[in-house]
């Protein structure tokens, strides 16, 4: 169990540089998700926690220790990679054992160990059998296992669950947080998915291009984003943009104004959205899709700026129709030119 | 080139009326049978025909070409090959020569693959990791094996003469020239140096090709594992291996046991009979002697054909067997 | 990023380690051990028939220098020698008997001198004998030897494509009874090399009257099935709406065949012709045994008995075996990619 702390991290290969100075301070027990489209360079980081890849400037401290000149196998830290990059020909006892034997663990103890983890993950009839042998969500497991038995300083998860299908992937999230309940231990989780972030990370950290968009507990981001991009990137269905200038002139200006002064674009969620009959701005509803316990009506306001909105429990309006929406400052999210929040 | 087109029109124009009066009496699907008809008949005429009469002149004697003008001796040809007083001697043995190609033979062939299928793996291994110019290196070790056997022969012949390059070295270091391709003991090395030279290329890119198939990450999990590299090499990257190294080391050793071109041309066989394998026991029986043994010769060629067939069993067990272990990726 | 950063990036690490010293050491080794023996060929090649039998031999061509004098037919050897004045003088040889020399200088031939032979030290120049090339067409029939080389690889390997070709089409895209067993037949092929059928094969060649003749050596090599089963493998990727679309559009299967699966199979095609050039070019055994008759021998089997025979005209041989190697040089130089991802995906076989 450690402390994580990462500072100006660069990494450039030739020319390019994908990480563009990371600065991070990850405490003990931690569950840190990485977060971010593809590109932002979150696999990159990771692999440069893990001691992978060099970075090109900066440092990383695993419990204080500056780590930047200890090779990955001997950083405490231990991975299970996309593939799961099991060994075929090796039994999954032999592929749990393996790092243990490298390190020159005495049998008896390796035993023990392999067995621990075996029990925690289920996969004590499996001991004996190949990786081909397995089921995808059992390599996973066999992946986790092949992890905890060295009983690492820090876990890291590099987009473990993306090959899996949507149903596992939901049992495997929640067995992921109980693990982490458990063992108590760091972890650090990489995911293009915001619904893993949100539901599975004691705090987020959303990246995009190499460098850090905001950092913080995932209800934070979902009640204060700092820019527009983590707005847009965190909640789902996202969150509607409106130019500034769809609204009245007095909610704009003067002692009864919704918005702050500088206001560029405001922000709303579909879910906070909702019909007033005397509110400022005008929806025209284009589709309403009903599922039984909400409804999501989308349309447009304004000449052509998108909306959507969600509601709960059934509705009567009809694709057509124009509904006005009420605005409470208690939701709006007001953004400046620069898309920072005000 | 607009002759060269003209030609393969004219070509084509030859054969079309031959395969339309075919297609009408065949009908579309047997005409296949007209595709494969002359890959056929050069097969039967020069491959299974004389498989056939090899059976033929192993069992009859005599010094005439013609099968039918040859006395009938049943497996006697067999017993001259494996006479011998004392088995143990070879100087005893009818054919001591016969013994001694096979001895040589067996010899030659475990030390050329062991080490040549050892120093191909090696080059594999360095081609493999991140190397500046891969391409280059991987043609560097790979021309000799496109060079003629004699070529390969001629090139080492001359830099192993009494008053060649290595003997010039020897003297220069104040030391006594060798007689290279004349002291036996020193000839046999050179057969398996230059064997393993002018082939080693072809091996090395089987197995780098196999090398590569190995996905990054497992790498990448074996550092996290703290593997050290002998260890990754050992328990991830050889076993992995496994499959292409058997097929490479079947087939090396099906070559080796073949080899003739280059030693002929090297050594003659020589000094004696010391750098003499059994192909060429076979030409020098049916061929080169004064009295051409043709039944000896088709014998000794069944012999090693039984030898040939030994190895492919052998492959294809330890095939299955490497399969079953791993039951693919 | 400069120099050093690109030279030393391996790894993925940004530093070299002792490892990757040893590799590129190792790589150097290896391209000494491939290439030096060949160059020392090729060098050695230009020597003049003096300049081969010197020992110590040196790298480059070098010949004694000679230099013509007046009132002597040939040109006389030039060496330095040290005159009884002790003063050093090229000075050319006129004759040698035991230890003494009679010289001359050059510019003054009436003046002999006499010198112990230790006194005097051969000049020596770079001399490239290009006559070991010119004379073996002149004196040896080379010519003819190249001839039957290139004739004998240049009709084998369209034959062989020719035939080949047709039987994978009939593999590939027919369905006809026994194909199977044709298919299996051609595979087990693979496993009887031409060593253990030379005496029948020697007869069968015999029997047909193409001993002694370049299609004795031409005829038995077109079959091959590794040929075959390249070709098959490619064509089976050619879609077979293709030439059923061809047939509703009334073409014959001959001219299917022709116009559509030759043109579509172009780069195995390339391929096997490469194999087919080297293998035949190559070839050592069968034509030892079917050309007895000097006219009909290939460069292998001339280079063979020439080092038998004219074991001391190594000056002729060498450059012989330097034209032998120039055609495969030539083809491994350009088409080497074609060479090895064919044999790579061989291999997987």
């Amino acid at each position: 169990m450690a402390t994580l702390d990462l500072q100006r991290i660069v990494k450039s290969f030739d020319a390019t540089t994908i990480l563009h100075g990371i600065d991070l301070a990850v405490k003990d027990g931690e569950f840190v998700v990485f977060v971010g489209p593809s590109g932002c360079g979150k696999s990159t980081l990771l692999r440069v926690i893990a001691g992978l890849e060099a970075p090109t400037s900066g440092d990383i401290r695993i419990d204080g220790q500056n780590v930047n000149d200890i090779s990955a196998a001997h950083r405490g830290c231990s991975m299970v990679f996309q593939s799961y990059a099991l060994y075929p020909h090796m039994s999954v006892y032999d592929n749990m054992a393996f790092g243990l034997e490298n390190i020159g663990v005495p049998k008896a103890q390796i035993e023990s160990k392999v067995s621990a983890a075996a029990t925690l993950l289920r996969l004590g009839e499996l001991l004996q059998r190949k990786p081909t042998q397995l089921s995808g969500g059992q390599r996973q497991r066999v992946a986790i296992g092949r992890s905890i038995v060295r009983e690492p300083k820090l876990f890291l998860f590099d987009e473990p669950l993306s090959n899996l299908d949507a149903e596992l992937r939901v049992s495997m999230r929640a067995e992921i947080r109980e693990l982490h309940a458990r063992l108590k231990a760091t972890m650090v989780y990489v995911t293009h998915d915001q619904v893993e972030a949100m539901t599975m990370a004691d705090k987020i950290v959303v990246l995009r291009a190499g460098k850090v968009e905001q950092v913080g507990a995932p209800l934070e981001l979902y009640n204060r984003p700092l820019n527009t991009f983590v707005a847009g990137f965190i909640g789902s269905p996202r969150m509607n943009f409106l130019p500034v200038a769809l609204l009245p002139d007095e909610a704009r200006q003067g002692g009864h104004a919704l918005v702050p002064q500088g206001t560029h674009t405001i922000g709303l969620r579909p879910e906070h959205a909702q019909i007033a009959n005397d509110g400022p701005i005008a929806m025209q509803v284009s589709s309403v899709e009903q599922l039984g316990s909400t409804s999501l009506l989308h349309g447009k306001v304004g000449a052509d700026t998108p909306f959507e909105m969600v509601l709960n429990g059934q509705t009567s309006t009809r694709g057509g129709d124009t509904v006005r929406l009420g605005l409470s400052t208690a939701h709006l999210h007001c953004f400046d030119s620069q898309g920072l929040r005000l | 080139m607009h002759w060269l087109t003209r030609l393969m029109g004219i070509f084509f124009n030859l054969f079309e009326p031959l395969f339309r009066l075919g297609q009408r009496v065949l009908g579309v699907s047997r005409i296949g049978w007209l595709f494969v008809a002359p890959n056929l008949m050069v097969f039967g005429l020069f491959t299974f025909l004389p498989i056939l009469i090899n059976f033929v002149y192993a069992a009859t004697g005599g010094v005439k070409l013609m099968p039918f003008e040859r006395p009938f001796t049943g497996v006697e040809n067999f017993g001259i090959l494996f006479e011998c007083r004392n088995y143990f001697d070879i100087q005893t043995c009818r054919k001591d020569v016969f013994w001694r190609a096979i001895f040589n033979t067996a010899k030659f062939s475990v030390i050329q693959v062991v080490l040549m299928v050892g120093f191909s793996l090696v080059t594999a291994l360095v081609l493999n990791r991140k190397i500046i110019g891969r391409g280059f290196w991987r043609g560097v070790f790979f021309y000799p094996v496109l060079l003629s056997p004699v070529v390969v022969a001629l090139i080492w012949k001359w830099l192993l003469q009494s008053q060649g390059v290595f003997n010039a070295a020897l003297v220069a270091t104040g030391n006594e020239p060798i007689g290279w391709l004349t002291d036996a003991g020193w000839a046999f090395f050179w057969t398996v140096f230059v064997s393993i030279w002018a082939h080693m290329g072809f091996y090395t890119l089987i197995l780098l090709a196999g090398l590569q198939a190995i996905p990054k990450d497992m790498y990448e999990a074996a550092e996290m594992d703290a593997a050290s590299p002998w260890r990754t090499l050992r328990r991830i990257t050889l076993p992995l291996l496994m499959p292409n190294l058997i097929v490479v080391l079947v087939l090396a050793m099906i070559r080796a046991v073949q080899i003739f071109d280059e030693v002929f041309v090297l050594t003659g066989g020589g000094p004696g009979s010391a750098t003499t394998f059994i192909v060429q026991f076979i030409y020098q029986t049916g061929f080169a002697e004064q009295i051409h043994l043709y039944g000896l010769a088709a014998a000794a060629s069944l012999v090693l054909a039984l030898g040939l067939m030994l190895l492919t069993f052998v492959q294809l067990r330890l095939t299955k067997a490497s399969e079953a272990g791993q039951r693919a990726r | 990023m400069s120099v050093t950063t690109f030279l030393t990036r391996t790894h993925g690490r940004g530093r070299l380690d002792w490892t990757d010293w040893l590799s590129y050491a190792y790589l150097l080794v290896g391209l000494f051990t491939m290439f030096a023996p060949i160059l020392w060929l090729v060098m050695s090649s230009f020597k003049t028939e003096s300049a081969i039998g010197q020992f110590p031999p040196t790298f480059l061509p070098y010949s004694q220098k000679s230099v013509t004098v007046q009132g002597h037919e040939k040109p006389l050897p030039l060496f330095l020698t040290k005159t009884e004045s002790g003063e050093l003088r090229e000075m050319a040889q006129v004759r040698r008997i035991g230890i003494m020399a009679t010289m001359v200088d050059p510019a003054k031939p009436e003046t002999e001198i006499r010198v112990n032979i230790n006194d005097r030290k051969p000049i020596n120049e770079l001399q490239f004998a290009g006559n070991n090339y010119t004379d073996l067409f002149g004196k040896f029939s080379f010519g003819k030897y190249l001839w039957n080389s290139v004739f004998i690889t240049v009709v084998a390997t369209l034959l062989t494509l020719l035939i080949n070709s047709m039987a994978a089409f009939a593999l590939s895209k027919y369905q006809f009874r026994g194909q199977k067993a044709v298919f299996m037949l051609i595979i087990a092929t693979l496993m009887i090399p031409p060593t253990i059928i030379l005496v029948p094969v020697f007869l069968v060649i015999n029997s047909v009257g193409l001993l002694n003749s370049l299609w004795g050596v031409i005829l038995p090599a077109i079959a091959t099935p590794t040929g075959v089963f390249l070709l098959r493998q490619y064509m089976l990727t050619i879609p077979d709406e293709l030439l059923e679309a061809a047939r509703m559009d009334h073409a014959s299967e001959w001219r299917i065949y022709w116009k559509i699966i030759l043109p579509l199979s172009a780069p195995a095609l390339a391929v096997l012709a490469i194999f087919s050039v080297m293998w035949r070019w190559n070839d050592f055994l069968l034509p030892l045994i079917v050309l007895s008759k000097p006219e009909f021998f290939t460069l292998q089997l001339a280079l063979n008995s020439f080092q038998g025979e004219l074991n001391t005209q190594w000056h002729y041989l060498l450059a012989m075996t330097v034209i032998t190697l120039i055609p495969i040089t030539l083809v491994f130089a350009f088409l080497q990619k074609y060479i090895t991802t064919g044999i790579a995906s061989a291999g997987v076989k």
